[in-house]
């Protein structure tokens, strides 16, 4: 009787967290680990420690290709999802029209359908297009999956931007150009920058639209996908997917404390105004 | 404290500042703001007051810029303002949430607007430093906005604003923000700055006793329309409506018949109050043979023992409320459709009168004014 | 810098009353938006409507007969390769989507009950692991799961097994595994997000009117976090049924779905129409199972109350 009141007072609770999050945390962990290990096959017990793999990564030019490929897609479309973002957050955040759900459901849609579809139609239409496979198809993919990633970041920083600020700078006898430029972009800087990071972080990433709509160049996870083929390449692609891990948590971790500093920023304390 | 003339007796400036003709702002069949007309002084302090939705905020938006009217026009220091946008006005606004830029500390703040007139490094500095030491802010110029406390933003906003020299400054609510004891505080500064540099404060308030306080003339408002405009004492003492009287404080109304009218004065019959001669209201229409008297409680006296006066009232306390330095009692009057509320200092013990005690209730027949039901 | 362009709408309405149907803000809202909104419909509905009527027309070898045919769906459909990978698709997903929100639910309120100071580091711990590439994730679960891998050369090591174990990798158990895990902060955040919602002093009420711990749970929060659980197990749900990577990486023979099928179409097997009739065919069903779940979600909730 005691145990199912412990149990319904959720006392267990903390203990099933911290269990959760190292079943989160361990498969990852086990990339890092066995990319040390001297091993060829990830197993135990661990056979030694090497950095061998890693020294083998920038003498293969294959992978140097894939990896400046997966740097200019990135760049390109975190660049043009952000911009076309910060349009769409704006308007969700700052203005009311009909059909504003509709369009905000129709651009955060990538982010529940699933990805082979998405990629299979988009490659249909642009070989319907003509356009051939190439760096710029993935780009134009990429950016279709990085929006929605972009608006939710960038609404949380426009969201609360307290709207008689901007008023505040046009009293102040700023025009409409200067007040953009002296209030808006600073205080949502932060954002935009989170946005920027988290899109390249997610292009980079991306392996199934990249893997449909590239020709004959390949970004770093349609490199690994290649290598994984081959059983002897694998300590090589754990040390590389290593360094994409880590890559990855350090700008998700800056995107992160950028966001929160945009979204506290436009929290104006004395927020009455309605 | 220097001495300060009550804001009733200060002499106002013929010249008008703002001149607000018939303006009407509607949201389709809605009116937010329904012909208003009026003009403000130079050097006025001026306050539009009312409850919320009355239109208040609408009207200062539009004489700021951030609003048009659907119709009519304003002007301000003699210049149509019809299609000057808020940036080229000569009006600066203080917000009711501040509006501090939080990127910015209290100087950059205060200098935003000076970026602007590019003016010399040296004269800015000076504008900024003057603006700050006019609201007490002097030596925190470096300070985030992030790091101010709710009344120094206030203080900011303002040296922000004034720091432009505008022709008019626009108060939108400054003081809601702010907790009671600062609020009076902030009244009496405000009020202080207002006469120091001369220009024309337009305030919003929801607060009687904040538009009572620091205005030389209020205008008073109600669904879009405006119901009286005069000095904080005549709106107090002589309301024209019942709206008005009770959204100023609290108001006896006693019903009488008219028994006599001429040019200035109504003798009017009461059941409770008897026969009554009072001043008449320059805007009073007669509506049909009865009228509507009202007295403020607090200028029904309790007489104590055997103390008499020339016109009294007897009645019996049925309710006594305690609110510290008052003592409010309802005292019901043989004849009275409605008990009197009647608010007494506590100096004489008014707070010791039993419930259900037989009292007289002295009044000046000059107290009961007559006005619009 | 387009945003630059549209200024304070207050500003504008000053400029120009004449064009007072553009300067609305309706009109500024749209204006805004059309760029973003444009390339969503050239790159997201444009595609998946040429994929509808792809799946209504034929293929010869390279070139598309545009006459109207049902056949596509008619394979889809009854073939039994097609038929059995969409059945087993929707069940690994519809599994997936139980485990995640089964598993997710203690969790998010966890969090959101007990997070106290730290909520928003627990979900930064919760969802960092999910901005790793899935690709990458999956992996890893190839290498625990392996025939040579971290499980069976760990269990050995223990003295658990005498030999590594062929049940854990390739079949439909190890799919539902690693999508589990893949998926398990997209199902934490949307639960997490409608608890918060929760008004504590609505629990308070509750016990104070004699409700215990598990009874004030089952009538108050559960039903009020019912939203979030909906939208947690959609998010899980659909892009489940059409998961590529992982079925092909740690599925094997047993774990094909769906989506390898598709790929297959487009890429061996040349044939877009049977491939862009798979494709609508798994979102057709897909919508209305997660219709179907949507109903049995709300009919509970009103059960429980």
């Amino acid at each position: 009787m005691r145990a199912l009141r412990r149990f319904l007072s959720g006392g267990w609770l903390p203990a099933y967290a911290f269990l959760y999050v190292v079943f989160l945390y361990l498969p990852v962990i086990f990339l890092p680990i066995f990319s040390i290990n001297t091993a060829a096959t990830p197993k135990f017990p661990l056979s030694g420690f090497t950095l061998h793999w890693y020294e083998d990564l920038p003498r293969t030019p294959a992978l140097l290709d894939a990896a400046w490929n997966s740097l200019v897609v990135g760049v390109s479309a975190a660049i043009l999802s952000t911009v076309l973002g910060i349009l769409a957050a704006r308007s969700i955040t700052r203005y009311r029209y009909p059909g504003r759900r509709t369009i905000n459901g129709l651009i955060m849609a990538p982010l529940v359908l699933p990805e082979v579809i998405v990629a299979i139609s988009m490659l249909l239409v642009m070989l319907q297009l003509g356009l051939s496979l190439s760096l710029f198809t993935v780009v134009l993919g990429h950016v279709l999956v990085c929006i929605p990633y972009s608006m939710t970041v960038l609404t949380s920083g426009f969201e609360g931007f307290d709207r008689s600020l901007e008023e505040a700078s046009a009293d102040l006898g700023e025009s409409a150009f200067g007040t953009f430029r002296r209030v808006t972009l600073p205080m949502v800087a932060p954002a935009i920058i989170s946005s920027l990071l988290v899109c390249f972080t997610i292009s980079l990433d991306e392996f199934i639209i990249a893997f449909f709509l590239t020709g004959t160049e390949a970004t770093l996870p349609i490199y690994i996908w290649g290598q994984l083929r081959f059983a002897a390449k694998l300590p090589g692609v754990l040390a590389l997917g290593t360094l994409l891990l880590f890559a990855s948590f350090l700008l998700m971790t800056v995107a992160e404390i950028l966001r929160r500093r945009a979204a506290r920023r436009t929290q104006n304390e004395g927020g009455l105004y309605a | 404290m220097p001495e300060q003339p009550s804001p009733a007796d200060r002499p106002r400036s013929e010249r008008a500042m703002i001149e607000i003709r018939s303006v009407t702002r509607s949201y389709g069949a809605f009116k937010a703001l329904d012909d208003a007309s009026l003009t403000i002084g130079e050097g006025e302090f001026f306050s539009l007051l009312g409850p919320s939705g009355c239109g208040k905020t609408t009207l200062l938006r539009m004489i700021a810029g951030f609003d048009n009217p659907t119709s009519g026009s304003i002007s301000v220091a003699g210049q149509p303002m019809e299609g000057i946008p808020a940036n080229r006005r000569p009006t600066n606004m203080v917000f009711q949430s501040y509006a501090i830029f939080p990127h910015l500390n209290v100087e950059q703040n205060v200098a935003y607007g000076l970026k602007r007139l590019k003016l010399q490094g040296s004269e800015e500095k000076r504008r900024v430093e003057e603006a700050l030491a006019q609201v007490s802010l002097t030596g925190l110029g470096k300070r985030l906005a992030t790091e101010l406390s709710g009344g120094q933003r206030q203080r900011v906003a303002l040296a922000r604003a004034l720091v432009m020299r505008p022709k008019v400054l626009l108060l939108d609510e400054p003081l809601s923000a702010l907790d009671k004891k600062l609020r009076e505080q902030m009244q009496v500064e405000l009020r202080r700055l207002q006469q120091a540099v001369g220009i024309t404060f337009v305030l919003v308030t929801h607060d009687q006793y904040e538009a009572l306080a620091m205005s030389d003339r209020i205008a008073v408002m109600f669904g879009g329309r405006i119901a009286q405009v005069a000095s904080p004492k005549e709106i107090y003492q002589r309301p024209v409506n019942r709206q008005v009287a009770d959204f100023l404080g609290g108001m006896n109304f006693v019903k009488g018949e008219i028994v006599e009218e001429n040019g200035a004065s109504l003798v009017v019959d009461t059941l409770g109050f008897g026969r009554i001669k009072t001043d008449k209201p320059k805007a009073f229409v007669r509506n049909g043979g009865s009228a509507t008297l009202g007295i403020r409680p607090e200028r029904l006296r309790v007489l104590w023992d055997n103390a008499t006066a020339k016109f009294e009232v007897a009645g019996k306390v049925v309710e006594r409320h305690y609110f510290g330095e008052i003592t409010h009692l309802i005292v019901e009057i043989p004849g009275l459709e409605k008990p009197l509320s009647v608010t007494e200092t506590n100096d004489f013990g008014a707070d010791d009168i039993p419930v259900g005690t037989s009292i007289r209730l002295a009044y000046e027949p000059e107290a009961l004014v007559a006005m619009a039901d | 810098m387009t945003v630059a362009a549209e200024g304070s709408p207050p500003l504008r309405m000053a400029r120009a009353k004449g064009n007072a149907l553009l300067r609305s803000e309706p009109a500024q809202g749209l204006a805004l938006i059309s760029p973003t909104l444009v390339y969503a419909l050239i790159l997201l509905v444009l595609p998946i409507l040429v994929v509808i009527a792809h799946s209504f027309w034929t293929q010869n070898y390279l070139t598309i007969d545009r006459t109207f045919t049902l056949e596509n769906y008619r394979v889809a459909l009854t073939e039994p390769i097609y038929r059995d990978l969409l059945w087993r698709s929707l069940c690994i997903s519809l599994t997936v989507s139980l485990l995640t929100v089964l598993l997710a639910y203690p969790i998010a309120y966890f969090i959101s009950f007990h997070g106290g100071r730290h909520k928003s580091l627990w979900l930064f711990l919760i969802t960092i692991p999910f901005w790793t590439s899935y690709l990458l994730r999956v992996m890893s679960w190839k290498v625990i799961l392996g025939y040579n891998g971290v499980l069976n050369s760990g269990l050995m090591g223990l003295g658990i097994i005498d030999e590594p174990s062929t049940a854990l990798l390739y079949n439909s158990t190890a799919v539902i595994i690693t999508l589990t895990h893949a998926w398990a902060a997209f199902a934490i955040l949307p639960i997490f997000v409608s608890l918060e919602k929760v008004d504590r002093t609505l629990v308070e009420a509750a016990k104070d009117l004699g409700d215990g711990p598990l009874r004030s749970f089952l009538r108050v929060t559960l039903p009020l976090s019912a939203p979030g659980v909906i939208s947690a197990a959609l998010i899980v749900m659909i892009p489940t049924v059409g998961d590529y990577v992982t079925p092909k990486l740690v599925g094997g023979k047993d774990g094909v779905m769906i989506a390898n099928a598709i790929q297959a179409q487009f890429g061996k097997a040349s044939n877009w129409p049977l491939g862009a009739a798979l494709s609508v065919t798994t979102m057709v069903i897909v919508t209305m199972m997660a219709g179907a779940t949507v109903l049995v979600i709300r009919a509970v909730q009103r059960l429980a109350r």
